[in-house]
C-alpha cells in the first residue's frame, strides 16, 4: 500500500458509488426507451382480461419486453391476491 | 458536401460553447473550411466566447426568415480565414426555429463549407433537437458528475431515435464522448467518476477529455477559444481531440496526475503521468 492508498482508503469512495448508481438509472431508463409502443395498451388490456376473473390492482400487472441477440422476451409478472 | 457536427449535452453549462468555439477554432486552423452555427436561440453566447459580438448584425433566425442573406450573416473569424460563425438570434420565441428553415440553410452552407459545427442549447426539447437533427456525427460533451452522465444518455437515446439519419433508416449518427472539466486528482482521490467510468456507462467512443483548467475561463475572458492557447493543457486536449476528429490516432493526454518537482521525483517511475 503506497502513501497516497493511506490518503484514499481514509475517505468513502463517493464516485464508485456514482458509478454503480448511474449503471442501475441509465439500464432502467435505456429499457424504458427501447420499448415498443404498444407496450402500455398491452399492459391495459392485459389487466382488463385478468381482472375479469380476480381483482387485480394496476400495478400488480407488470410487462416487460427483454430484447436478445435474435429474439425478445415477453416477461409477464401477475400478482395475485392470496 | 459538408459534414454537419452538433456539440450537444442534455444538461446545461457543461462546457459545449467552450467546446463549439476551440474545435471549429481547431478544425480551420487545420486547414478545413468551417462554419459554426449558434442554435442557443435567445442565449446567444458563441459570438462573446469568440469574440465577435460587436460585429453581429443579422442572426440565424434572419437568414430562416429572409430578412438577411447567409453572406450578411456570416462573420468572419478574427483569427482564421477558414472559419464563420453564424450567431444565434436573441429572439424570445423559442420555435423560430423551423425544421424547414434549418435545412435550407444547412443545405446552402454545405455547398461551401467542409464542416458545419452546431452549437446545441441545453435541455432535450426543440432546440436541441434541431441542432441534431440533421448532424453526421455528435460530440456528446460529459462532465464526470452524475447528472450529466444521466443526461448524456438521453441525449443518446434522441439522437437515436428522433435524428434525421434515425428517422430515414440510415447509418446511425456516429457519437464520439467528450469528457470535459475533468479533474485528475479527485478522481484518483475516488471523488470523481474517472474517464473508464464515464465509458462503462456511455459505451460510446472517447473523442477526448478536457482537464479543467482555469485558462477556459481566461480565454472566454479575452474572447480567444483556449485552443489557440498552445501552453494551456485544456487547448492541448482540445487540439488532439481535432486531430481524432479528423481521423488521426493521438493517445489521451492529461488523464493522471503531473507530479511536481520533489513529489514528481519521488514517485518518478510508479507514476504514469
Ligand atoms: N475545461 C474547463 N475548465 C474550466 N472551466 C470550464 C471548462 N469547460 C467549461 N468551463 C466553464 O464552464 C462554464 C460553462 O461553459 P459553456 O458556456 O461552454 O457551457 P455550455 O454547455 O455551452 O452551457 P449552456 O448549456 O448554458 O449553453 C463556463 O464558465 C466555462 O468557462
Ligand atoms: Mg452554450
Amino acid at each position: 500500500m503506497s502513501f497516497l492508498d493511506y490518503f484514499k482508503s481514509t475517505k468513502k469512495n463517493t464516485a464508485s458509488i456514482a458509478k454503480e448508481r448511474l449503471q442501475i438509472i441509465v439500464a432502467h431508463e435505456r429499457g424504458k426507451r427501447d420499448q415498443p409502443d404498444y407496450l402500455p395498451n398491452l399492459q391495459k388490456e392485459i389487466l382488463e382480461v385478468i381482472r375479469k376473473y380476480v381483482s387485480i390492482n394496476q400495478d400488480q400487472v407488470q410487462v416487460q419486453l427483454d430484447k436478445n441477440d435474435n429474439c425478445s422476451v415477453l416477461e409477464l409478472n401477475v400478482t395475485l391476491p392470496e | 458536401m459538408a459534414k454537419i457536427i452538433v456539440i450537444t449535452s442534455g444538461k446545461g453549462g457543461v462546457g459545449k460553447t467552450t467546446s463549439s468555439a476551440s474545435i471549429s477554432s481547431g478544425l480551420a486552423v487545420k486547414g478545413n473550411k468551417t462554419v459554426v452555427i449558434d442554435f442557443d436561440v435567445g442565449l446567444r453566447n458563441l459570438d462573446l466566447v469568440m469574440n465577435c459580438e460587436r460585429r453581429v448584425v443579422y442572426d440565424f433566425v434572419n437568414v430562416i426568415n429572409g430578412e438577411a442573406t447567409l453572406n450578411q450573416a456570416l462573420i468572419k473569424d478574427k483569427y482564421n480565414e477558414n472559419l464563420y460563425i453564424l450567431p444565434a438570434s436573441q429572439t424570445r420565441d423559442k420555435d423560430a426555429l423551423s425544421k424547414e428553415g434549418v435545412e435550407q440553410v444547412l443545405n446552402e452552407l454545405s455547398q461551401r463549407f467542409d464542416f458545419i459545427i452546431c452549437d446545441s442549447p441545453a435541455g432535450i426539447e426543440h432546440g436541441a433537437q434541431m441542432a441534431l437533427y440533421f448532424a453526421d456525427e455528435a460530440i456528446i460533451v460529459t462532465n464526470p458528475e452524475v447528472s450529466s452522465v444521466r443526461d448524456s444518455d438521453r441525449i443518446l437515446g434522441i439522437l437515436q431515435s428522433k435524428s434525421r439519419r434515425a428517422e430515414l433508416g440510415e447509418e446511425p449518427v456516429k457519437e464520439h464522448l467528450l469528457l470535459t472539466r475533468y479533474n485528475p486528482v479527485r478522481v484518483e482521490n475516488g471523488e470523481m467518476l474517472g474517464v473508464d467510468d464515464v465509458k462503462d456507462i456511455l459505451a460510446i467512443k472517447l473523442l477526448g477529455v478536457i482537464p479543467e483548467s482555469p485558462d477556459v475561463l481566461s480565454s472566454s475572458n479575452s474572447g480567444v477559444p483556449v485552443i489557440h492557447n498552445h501552453e494551456s493543457d485544456a487547448g492541448k486536449a482540445y487540439n488532439d481531440a481535432v486531430d481524432r476528429l479528423l481521423g488521426n490516432d493521438v493517445p489521451h493526454r492529461f488523464l493522471n496526475i503531473e507530479k511536481k518537482g520533489f513529489f514528481k521525483r519521488m514517485f518518478k517511475g510508479s507514476a504514469t503521468a
